[in-house]
């Protein structure tokens, strides 16, 4: 830290100590389950719609068979899931731009949010940060127990306090408007799907 | 050969002749020339070295810097090249992680009418081998601070809502304001960082308190753009002509039978008046804009036509 940076730090800091008001005691910020929904899952499934995002609740026995249906003239599909080999996986990209590349990737979400239809995604999930915004089509496998009411009980996962980036994705990528969805997709991933699917345990992982 | 022709958002908006002269240049070439309708951007964050972005929230429990984006523009420009530069205002600093919850409902409800934005992103620190630098600004800020009647106006969280609501924004668009930030919390706050160039902006208000009603951090937003008038008058910041319309204004609009002729006189008045008459130096608001046509009847006379009985207002 040079002279100069401490300089123009300390006077910001000064003048701000001068002048600050009186500051009442920070309050206790409640969760605000008194209007909880009684299904998480069905209100998730509503506020994703809502975005314009796609919630497959039926049971999808073999993923690369879904994907070739729902994709099929997607050529590079990169899975960020053990279980999944994908013609790709995210640690092949040389450069982070290169995640333009990508026709689909799978993911897996640790958090899905009902009230807002958010899923949580940082960069233990995506490895790669721009796949969020590059891969034309995201297929986010959600497990359905670990969806929670709010966004006062997302901001508790550990995520927000550990990791350097972190992001609660809604829907695919739209426009600054009332509303947010007049054009898609302005600048980020086209779709977004999200299977809801449970965690596989730790032996299916590895088989 | 087939050449598609990519008009980068800047020029679509700002200089959309220059996509056309691109355009009939090639075509004057005798280039197969198409134009992708759907193309949104440009790409240029792919090959930048650095990407720059703002920050809605900092957060001071966990250093980390939290950006709402629908289109994902800023996590594009933040995670691409490895270099990240974030610019924020000192009074964007919340206390904790907690405290965010709060402010991303109130910013998403009041700015697009959801419960939140597609992107809403939180920035620790940068990924391996890349690099992240905050700028906290000041800027007049921690001055504003100070002022016991002004400083509530660092509690805004730019979503909008104010301008949405204001008769005068809705009509006049945000550029009309020549300044960054517009709107009702525009005429607030850009006079803190340079009150003699923002003197007058507090005159683009009707103070009908709809702004106030709407903000969702409780800023006294119409009350603070009166106090400002106030302010300038002593600061003897308002000019002469405008403090001389105010006088003539003040005098008709305080005796009803003066305003009655007035008004009804106006459309037979901007008939006969000369154009150079109404648009001239004196008249700033005439500038850059024409009067509009005034209507043949008045509202006053309307209802005097077609509600004959009087209906005074009892005196209390």
């Amino acid at each position: 830290m040079n002279s100069a940076e401490t300089l123009s730090r300390n006077t910001i800091l000064d003048a701000v100590r001068a002048n600050q008001p009186a500051a009442p005691p920070m309050p206790t910020v409640p969760h605000f389950h008194t209007n909880q929904p009684a299904d998480l899952v069905t209100t998730f499934c509503e506020s994703v719609a809502r975005m314009a995002g796609v919630v497959v609740t039926d049971d999808v026995p073999d993923l690369d068979s879904f994907l070739r249906a729902k994709f099929p003239d997607a050529k590079i599909i990169c899975s960020a899931i053990p279980e999944y080999a994908g013609t790709m996986k995210p640690a092949n990209l040389n450069h982070w731009s290169e995640a333009s590349t990508i026709d689909v990737c799978v993911l897996r979400s640790p958090m899905g949010v009902a009230e807002t239809g958010s899923i949580l995604l940082s960069d233990v999930e995506l490895q790669v940060n721009t796949i969020a915004l590059l891969a034309h089509d995201l297929v986010v496998l959600l497990d359905p127990k670990q969806i929670v009411a709010n966004i006062h009980d997302a901001y508790e996962h550990p995520h927000f306090k550990l990791r350097p980036y972190s992001l609660l994705m809604t829907g695919p990528s739209g426009s600054g408007d009332i509303g947010g969805i007049v054009v898609h997709p302005a600048q980020g991933a086209k779709t977004l799907t999200i299977l809801l699917s449970p965690t596989p345990n730790a032996s299916e992982r590895t088989g | 050969m087939q050449v598609a022709l990519m008009v980068p958002c800047y020029i679509d908006m700002f200089y959309p002749h220059v996509g056309i002269a691109t355009l009939e240049l090639l075509e004057r070439l005798g280039v197969d020339v198409v134009y992708p309708k759907e193309q949104t951007r440009c790409g240029q964050p792919m090959a930048n070295s650095a990407g720059m972005t703002g920050a809605n929230f900092v957060v001071a429990e966990t250093g980390a810097i939290v950006v709402a984006t629908n289109e994902g523009n800023a996590d594009l420009s933040a995670n691409t090249p490895p270099l990240h530069i974030c610019s924020v205002g000192i009074e964007k600093i919340i206390p904790t992680t907690e405290s965010l919850a709060v402010f991303i409902r109130l910013l998403a409800r009041s700015a697009i009418g959801d419960t939140i934005t597609q992107y809403t992103s939180t920035f620790r620190g940068p990924r391996k081998g890349a690099a992240m630098h905050v700028i906290l600004v000041d800027n007049g800020r921690s001055a504003r601070l100070g002022m016991k009647r002004f400083w509530h106006s660092l509690k805004c969280i730019r979503c909008a809502a104010c301008m949405n609501t204001c008769p005068v924004y809705r009509r006049s668009g945000g550029l009309s304001y020549g300044s960054t930030y517009m709107g009702p919390i525009g005429i607030i706050m850009m006079p803190t960082f340079e009150i003699r160039k923002y003197s007058e902006l507090f005159f683009s208000s009707t103070l009908n308190g709809s702004c106030t009603n709407v903000c969702p951090v409780k800023i006294d937003i119409h009350e603070q753009i009166y106090g400002w008038r106030e302010v300038m008058e002593e600061n003897d910041q308002i000019q002469v002509v405008k403090k001389e319309a105010m006088r003539v204004a003040d005098e008709v609009l305080s005796h009803p039978a003066l305003y009655q002729v007035a008004t009804t006189t106006l459309s037979t008045a901007l008939e006969v008046i000369p154009h150079f008459a109404v648009y001239n130096r004196l008249n700033a608001w005439g500038k850059y804009r024409d009067v509009p046509e005034a209507a043949r009847e008045t509202f006053h006379e309307w209802y005097r036509n077609h509600r004959p009985k009087t209906d005074e207002v009892p005196a209390a």
